[in-house]
């Protein structure tokens, strides 16, 4: 499979933690410790469902010197495509899944000064782990967590109990706000900053780095949301030559992978530029949602993301 | 395939380094045609043929014991072949780790390891070591984790850390290495560290590869080779040694140049590191005499030709202007203009 070889694994336990967030213990099934990570890394979790695969990145929360389970965390999503919905409802302690490989896409700098880490609600998954790696080190880090209520505030306890003097943490129940420009105009030289949350909450915190004047180099960011949805569309698959109809609620990727035709990947969130492809024709509009390509190659119409990206054309074809 | 060590061969001095004739079977001809280009050439890592070099994920052949007690003299004479910056410690113990649980369960008669948490016990019979430590505790080994593994492996080990989307060259054990400096490199950016290649960059070769190494995946090691030639078997041919072993390169006649001059392949393996996220970048160098080359009919014919059309800046670049005529000459006799059969094997 593309997403390299899969690693099976056995949900060995599920906690409500917040209204709307599941908490789950993924082991494997004979006992064996699984591959050793890096605190920031998701995995590819594969969840055959009836009507079709899907395939979501969760970062693993778990420590990573405890290779006994792996630890993810799902919040439910409204506007579902089925994966969360899938993970909350369909999930049993026993349940067998398929995980990829972790892959590290939002690793700390390993020559930073100061870490300073910025969560929004589920954007606290990856931190968890990674103030595992910083706990007891000689490298300063904060973490600044801003989520709905406490009620809404998951991990609250492990937060506490172990992090109490590095962690702040921001109730919007309670009009409490963290102050970007504030807390990025007053670091140390050498810090990096990083962030996870929701679209709108890490463009806040980039905007702020910018204003404040921080290169782009130590600045970081993180961002799981569903990719977009949007109107059927019809692409033809130049080597495969196969004619696919991608369905609304479906990514380009999960159409392609549907009809048995493999694409490498790895983050699906359109991040990392794995699956890039070759757009041969396409006699409409591409409708780019990725973070990789540069503004040119969006409106150059030769590739594409179909890891997030879709079209609006009669006539698309790809070199696949 | 059990091995059967040659301990006393030596690669420098007298040079009494030689293959035996299945190690020139196995040897890794990097020429699949008749000519040769730079080229992305990236494949899987995965398992090769029984018996061949790719085998498994390090090789260990008739040489193993030779090539750490030819690195353990370097070291001797310049400790400075073996370098670390202090934040690479985790991927040092990633590096050990690979190394320890890829030899112990590829060759388990030569090698062993047990793990009892971070208690661990390494058994190397070959070198008649036996080590208890505790992973994580530097001071538990007789020298850094990446220093104490590699002095037991064969071929350079390049650690690269993955930071502002690029790799950066912080960590290395480098002592049989085709003339470039661990010492002069480290610290460098990928584009840095190849910057005196020739027109690779401009076939943006680098950018290319550096692109897809930034997202090498745990698990999926990859592997390619490179080639160059060097006068006699010495495998530490360095910049900081240039005036013990440049001066060789005058010496090579047409009468000699089938026994002075050794093709020399490296295979390179990269590994991303699961605790560090860095890549470990792996050197294995293989080198075989013309002689030995030619001895199989259809290579003494294939490097006969890709010799004879390489393009000028690679002829530079590998340092091979000074002799290339005199083993093209050596080999002509060898070469009846037949067709050679496709691929790389040795019929």
């Amino acid at each position: 499979m593309s997403g390299g070889q899969t690693i099976e694994v056995v949900v060995k336990a599920i906690e409500q933690v917040t209204p709307l967030i599941k908490h789950f213990q993924l082991a494997s099934p004979r006992g064996e410790a699984l591959p050793a990570f890096s605190g920031g890394s998701h995995v590819i979790v594969v969840m055959r469902g009836e009507a079709r695969v899907h395939r979501n990145p969760y970062s693993l929360l778990s420590a990573p010197q405890n290779l006994d389970s792996y630890e993810i965390a799902v919040r439910r999503m409204d506007e579902s495509r089925g994966g969360s919905h899938f993970m909350h409802d369909r999930l049993r302690v026993g349940s067998q899944l398929e995980i990829a490989h972790p892959v590290n896409l939002f690793g700390l700098d390993k020559i930073a000064r100061k870490h300073l880490m910025i969560a929004g609600g589920i954007g606290i998954t990856p931190f968890l782990a990674q103030l595992e790696d910083l706990h007891g080190g000689l490298v300063p880090y904060e973490l600044h967590y801003s989520v709905r209520s406490a009620e809404h505030a998951a991990f609250l306890a492990r937060l506490q109990a172990r992090e109490q003097e590095h962690v702040h943490i921001y109730y919007d129940s309670e009009n409490q706000v963290i102050d970007f420009e504030g807390l990025l105009s007053k670091q140390p030289l050498g810090t990096h900053v990083y962030v996870c949350g929701p679209a709108g909450f890490i463009g806040r915190v980039l905007d702020a780095a910018r204003g404040c004047g921080w290169s782009p180099s130590h600045v970081h960011w993180e961002q799981f949301s569903a990719p977009p949805t949007g109107d059927v569309f019809q692409v033809q698959l130049a080597r495969s030559m196969k004619k696919i109809v991608v369905p609304q609620d479906s990514t380009l990727l999960e159409a392609i992978e549907a009809a048995g035709v493999d694409v490498p990947y790895l983050c699906r969130g359109g991040v990392c530029g794995f699956c890039q492809s070759k757009v041969i024709e396409c006699d409409g509009e591409l409708l780019h949602y990725d973070h990789f390509l540069s503004d040119a190659e969006k409106a150059g119409g030769k590739t594409i993301m179909p890891c997030v990206s879709r079209a609006r054309a009669n006539h698309l074809v790809l070199d696949l | 395939m059990s091995v059967v060590f040659k301990p006393d061969e030596t690669f420098r001095g007298e040079f009494t380094y030689s293959n035996s004739v299945a190690a020139i079977r196995r040897f890794p001809l990097p020429f699949a045609e008749d000519n040769y280009m730079y080229s992305v050439n990236i494949e899987p890592h995965a398992p090769g043929p029984k018996g061949s070099v790719t085998e498994f994920a390090f090789d260990v052949d008739e040489h193993y014991v030779a090539e750490c007690k030819e690195r353990a003299l370097v070291l001797a004479a310049e400790p400075l072949r073996y370098q670390a910056l202090p934040h690479m410690m985790s991927s040092q113990w990633d590096c050990l780790e690979l190394v320890m649980e890829s030899l112990s369960h590829d060759y388990p008669q030569l090698f062993s390891l047990e793990r009892r948490s971070n208690a661990w016990h390494w058994i190397n019979r070959p070198l008649g070591l036996d080590q208890r430590f505790t992973f994580g505790d530097v001071a538990s080994l007789p020298c850094e984790p990446l220093d104490y593994a590699t002095r037991q492996a064969q071929g350079d080990f390049v650690v690269m850390d993955q930071r502002d989307g690029d790799l950066w060259a912080e960590a290395g054990m480098v002592t049989t290495q085709a003339d470039w400096s661990m010492d002069f490199d480290l610290g460098m950016t990928f584009r840095e560290w190849h910057g005196p290649v020739p027109l690779a960059h401009e076939m943006q070769v680098f950018d290319r590869a550096l692109k897809f190494l930034l997202n090498l995946r745990l698990g999926a090691p990859v592997r390619r080779l490179n080639w160059t030639m060097t006068v006699h078997p010495r495998l530490d041919t360095s910049p900081e040694n240039y005036p013990k072993w440049g001066q060789d390169r005058a010496r090579v006649t047409a009468k000699d140049a089938g026994d002075l001059v050794h093709l020399r392949v490296e295979l390179q393996g990269l590994w991303r590191l699961p605790r560090s996220n860095a890549i470990v970048f792996g050197i294995r160098c293989y080198l075989i005499s013309v002689r030995e080359l030619a001895t199989v009919p259809k290579w003494a014919r294939r490097v006969h030709r890709v010799l004879k059309g390489l393009h000028p800046a690679l002829v530079d670049y590998k340092g091979l202007t000074r002799y290339r005529d005199a083993v093209v000459e050596w080999l002509a006799p060898f070469d009846d203009g037949a067709p050679t059969t496709p691929g790389a094997g040795p019929e």
